[in-house]
């Protein structure tokens, strides 16, 4: 084992034989996000550096503290990208926390080879898990069906299973054009007209509907787009604008997101009707991704998140002590409690930033 | 528990024509499509609801009997070989599509239902179901999230686990559970991600939802001839260098073109080395723009003939030898033994000209036709399975093989599965602490681990036989199918 890799085994050891807590965190850009955390910060940026990009494997080994501009910077020299087109939410983001938070950008509901969320481009992983064994899933070819599909399961996990030391990706060549039209819809109409699109074999690669308008962007060849763009008609944005614009909303830097109003963070079947709320919102995702921001009670909003076939997360704001994610059905957090017990028997990691119940489970047994 | 008093119980959940046990009925599922390995099951049982599932797995779960479900039977690797003191669960009557949503674009179905037959369903709303594995027309849905198939088309459009967005499954205590939603991502660990392609091992699936893409407008495919081996498998990587994911990118050195061709008439350039087929789809705009693209990186890559489908009639023929490749490879040797491991692209040609130099070593032919676009190779090792010495020859080669396939950073299996076939392999590819975070894997979805017992996961018993025993051999059923 290396040494920034035995020095954090080391401290797991350490903290495993004291009974003390662990929060992973390396660059903090995504603290508001999950429960609040515990423990004392195990920061693994020293663990960094990329491990083997091929532009031509269309793949990329990195280690977890690598800074997320660092690894975009270097696809973009080979007019690559991340598909998933994360957000950084600060200029020290790790490519290892964009994984751990497994959080999608606009091009999330992208047509054709870019559709996909941050678990649909992990290829491996390396882990440290609680008892600072170096587990490694996966690896770094498009197709492998040896063993569980473990590496997946990491994205997202929030630290609750180990360190992700090592991440395998596969990554996407840029699109070479790329246009941004803009419609004056209500939301209701918006929503039919973005599934009906979804529907037909469009260039789509990211749609935004807020405040009665509606941008979609195109992504593809030149032909591609052109034709797209003739088929739907719309206003065009000029490049500045369209880039600006994708940009705030991936970096959540768009007015809609100013205030101290708790945000929640809705996933819906993309053709679920309007939630109704009479609140401020904004659509992503050709309508599965519905941003709220309001003071209604949690119980009410994850209701009506339920009865349209999804969920509600509290994202950013209001109270991280009470529950942030909808509550698991009773087997579907037994079968957590289990995995957390084998992968971190003696719960050095912060298993309640995801769901406090991990932790309790753990100190109970 | 004995047969006699398991086949009472099951008849207190089930009706009679639902439960077999006769040998001459419960014969036909002694194995899947590794028939080398054979079991015969202590009895079968066909299930007609969820509810009746759910009984026989709380009734088995309670008297400790091992559980292996089954779809269509066509996996390559053992997943579905019975277990001798266990219930063969076949899921073949779960065949109905529950609904098509146009508009959300999704299809939700019964895990029997075939492959194919969703995206027939579908194609009233131009839409259908990317994952193609080439069995589609046999194999179900079901299967195909066991195993997390792939097809020709993955390379652009995912594989399984990309276009499946929920499940719902019977844990082995008979609790019934939902993996995923119809929105794109749900709270929690992502357990659909590992419950697909964890080859029946984790829950028993009892209804699939997959994501519907549209139909593209167009499809057109080139077809490319090489002098060299080494010439084609850097025009793979000069494609995808130009910023090309094609909508398939499949390989057939010479010898598979010669052997496909008479059985297929599929117009291969038998002179070349080998041939790319290389596909491009979507609207009429962007196949002409993409096909020139190709052509233009093809020919920059010293392709000595590169001819473009004219029509639907053509696209099909030159696919129809690729399809066609295990019946030609059934017709021209005894038998054959498939590999099926997946290296990074790089080292594409390395492999191929080692096995070439392997041909010699081991004085048997070994045909290569395989999806080029994801390093996924199925060399096919001609033998004759009436002589032993041949027999043993081929178990070395393909024992070279794997061993060749992992020290070059790939796989021992890209899309056919662990099963029972290659669980020595395991031992070679992972080392004991990832195997035994698998055995938690498994043990967090089905603690009592009578669910697919024996598959996927090597004791540390077995891998410390490892390497003093031999690989087995793989023979397919179904022979007239269509397949990788």
């Amino acid at each position: 084992m290396e040494p920034a890799l035995a020095q954090l085994a080391e401290r797991i050891r350490a903290a495993a034989a004291a009974h003390e807590k662990l929060r992973i965190r390396a660059g903090g850009s995504k603290d508001f996000y999950g429960h609040t955390p515990h423990g004392a910060p195990l920061d693994p940026r020293a663990v960094s550096g990329v491990v083997s990009y091929q532009p031509t494997e269309l793949a990329l080994a990195v280690r977890c503290g690598t800074p997320l501009a660092e690894v975009e910077t270097l696809l973009d020299s080979q007019q690559q990208m991340l598909a998933f087109e994360p957000p950084h939410f600060g200029a020290a983001a790790t490519i290892g926390g964009c994984i751990a938070c497994g959080l999608a950008g606009p091009r999330r509901a992208a047509a054709g080879y870019a559709y996909g969320g941050v678990r649909d481009f992990v290829l491996g992983a390396k882990l440290l898990d609680g008892r600072a064994q170096l587990l490694s899933f996966g690896g770094m070819v498009m197709k492998n069906v040896a063993g569980f599909d473990a590496a997946r399961l990491l994205a997202g996990s929030l630290g609750t299973l180990g360190v992700i030391v090592e991440v395998a990706l596969k990554v996407v060549p840029k699109q070479p054009v790329e246009l941004t039209l803009q419609f004056d819809l209500d939301e209701a109409t918006a929503l039919r007209q973005l599934n009906t699109w979804g529907g037909q074999p469009l260039p789509l690669s990211a749609s935004a509907w807020y405040d009665q308008t509606l941008w979609v962007r195109l992504s593809g060849s030149a032909a591609a787009v052109n034709a797209a763009r003739k088929r739907l008609g719309g206003t065009p944005a000029s490049e500045d604008a369209g880039s600006g614009l994708w940009r705030s909303l991936r970096e959540q830097q768009h007015p809609f997101f100013e205030g101290a109003t708790p945000l929640w963070r809705i996933s819906l079947p993309p053709a679920a009707p309007p939630l109704n709320f009479e609140v401020p919102q904004l659509i992503e995702w050709g309508g599965a991704l519905r941003w709220v921001g309001t003071r209604q009670p949690a119980a009410a909003i994850r209701e009506r998140a339920r009865q349209l076939g999804g969920h509600a997360t509290l994202f950013r704001g209001g109270d991280h002590a009470a529950a942030v994610f909808t509550p698991l059905a009773p087997e579907l957090l037994a079968i957590h409690r289990r995995l957390r017990t084998h992968f971190d028997p003696a719960g050095v990691f912060d298993g309640g930033r995801l769901y406090p119940e991990l932790d309790r489970a753990n100190s109970a047994g | 528990m004995n047969q006699h008093r398991i086949v009472a119980a099951l008849r207190t959940v089930l009706p009679e024509r639902c439960v077999l046990h006769r040998e001459e009925d419960t014969r036909p599922y002694e194995c899947d499509g590794l028939t080398l390995y054979r079991q015969l099951p202590m009895v079968v049982v066909l299930p007609e609801e969820e509810r009746q599932v759910a009984q026989v797995l709380q009734l088995c779960h309670a008297h400790a009997v091992p559980v292996v479900a089954r779809g269509a039977g066509t996996g390559l690797s053992g997943s579905a070989l019975p277990h001798a003191s266990g219930v063969l669960l076949s899921m073949a009557k779960f065949n109905r599509i529950r609904n098509i949503d146009p508009l959300g674009r999704t299809a939700t179905v019964e895990p029997g239902v075939r492959n194919l037959a969703i995206s027939e369903a579908a194609s009233v709303h131009r839409l259908y179901y990317a994952p193609d594995p080439s069995s589609q027309i046999a194999c179900t849905i079901g299967g195909n999230v066991a195993e997390n198939s792939g097809g020709v088309h993955c390379l652009k459009y995912g594989l399984t686990v990309h276009n499946v967005l929920r499940l719902r499954a019977l844990t082995m205590s008979g609790e019934a559970v939902e993996f995923g939603s119809t929105a794109l991502d749900s709270p929690g660990l992502d357990l659909l991600a590992v419950a697909i392609g964890s080859e029946g091992m984790l829950a028993v699936t009892t209804e699939v939802t997959v994501r519907l893409v549209p139909l593209p407008q167009l499809a057109r495919c080139i077809m490319a001839s090489f002098a060299q081996v080494t010439d084609a498998c850097h025009a793979v990587a000069a494609l995808i260098a130009a910023g090309i994911i094609p909508a398939g990118l499949e390989m057939l050195d010479q010898a598979a073109s010669r052997l496909v061709e008479p059985f297929a008439h599929a117009g291969y350039d038998l002179d070349a080395a080998a041939v790319l087929l290389c596909e491009s789809d979507g609207t009429p705009e962007e196949v002409e723009a993409e096909i020139e693209h190709m052509s233009a990186v093809l020919r920059d890559s010293h392709a000595t003939r590169v001819q473009v489908s004219g029509d639907e009639a053509e696209r099909l023929r030159f696919w129809a030898g690729r399809k066609n490749a295990f019946p030609a490879a059934g017709r021209a040797a005894p038998a054959y033994y498939c590999m099926d491991g997946t290296i990074p692209r790089r080292h594409l040609a390395q492999m191929l000209l080692a096995i070439q130099a392997m041909e010699r070593k081991y004085r048997l032919q070994c045909p290569n036709v395989f999806h080029a676009g994801d390093g996924n190779l199925h060399p096919l090792i001609l033998f004759d399975d009436s002589d032993p010495d041949s027999v043993a020859r081929a178990e070395a080669f393909g024992a070279e093989i794997l061993e060749q396939t992992i020290q070059l950073g790939g796989t021992i299996s890209g899309e056919h599965g662990i099963g029972v076939e290659k669980l020595d392999q395991m031992c070679a590819q992972f080392d004991r602490p990832t195997l035994d975070a698998f055995i938690a894997i498994k043990h967090a979805f089905d603690p009592s681990g009578l669910l697919n017992p024996g598959k996927v996961i090597p004791t540390l018993h077995r891998c410390g036989e490892y390497g003093k025993r031999h690989a087995r051999l793989e023979q397919a059923q179904f022979p007239e199918l269509p397949r990788f």
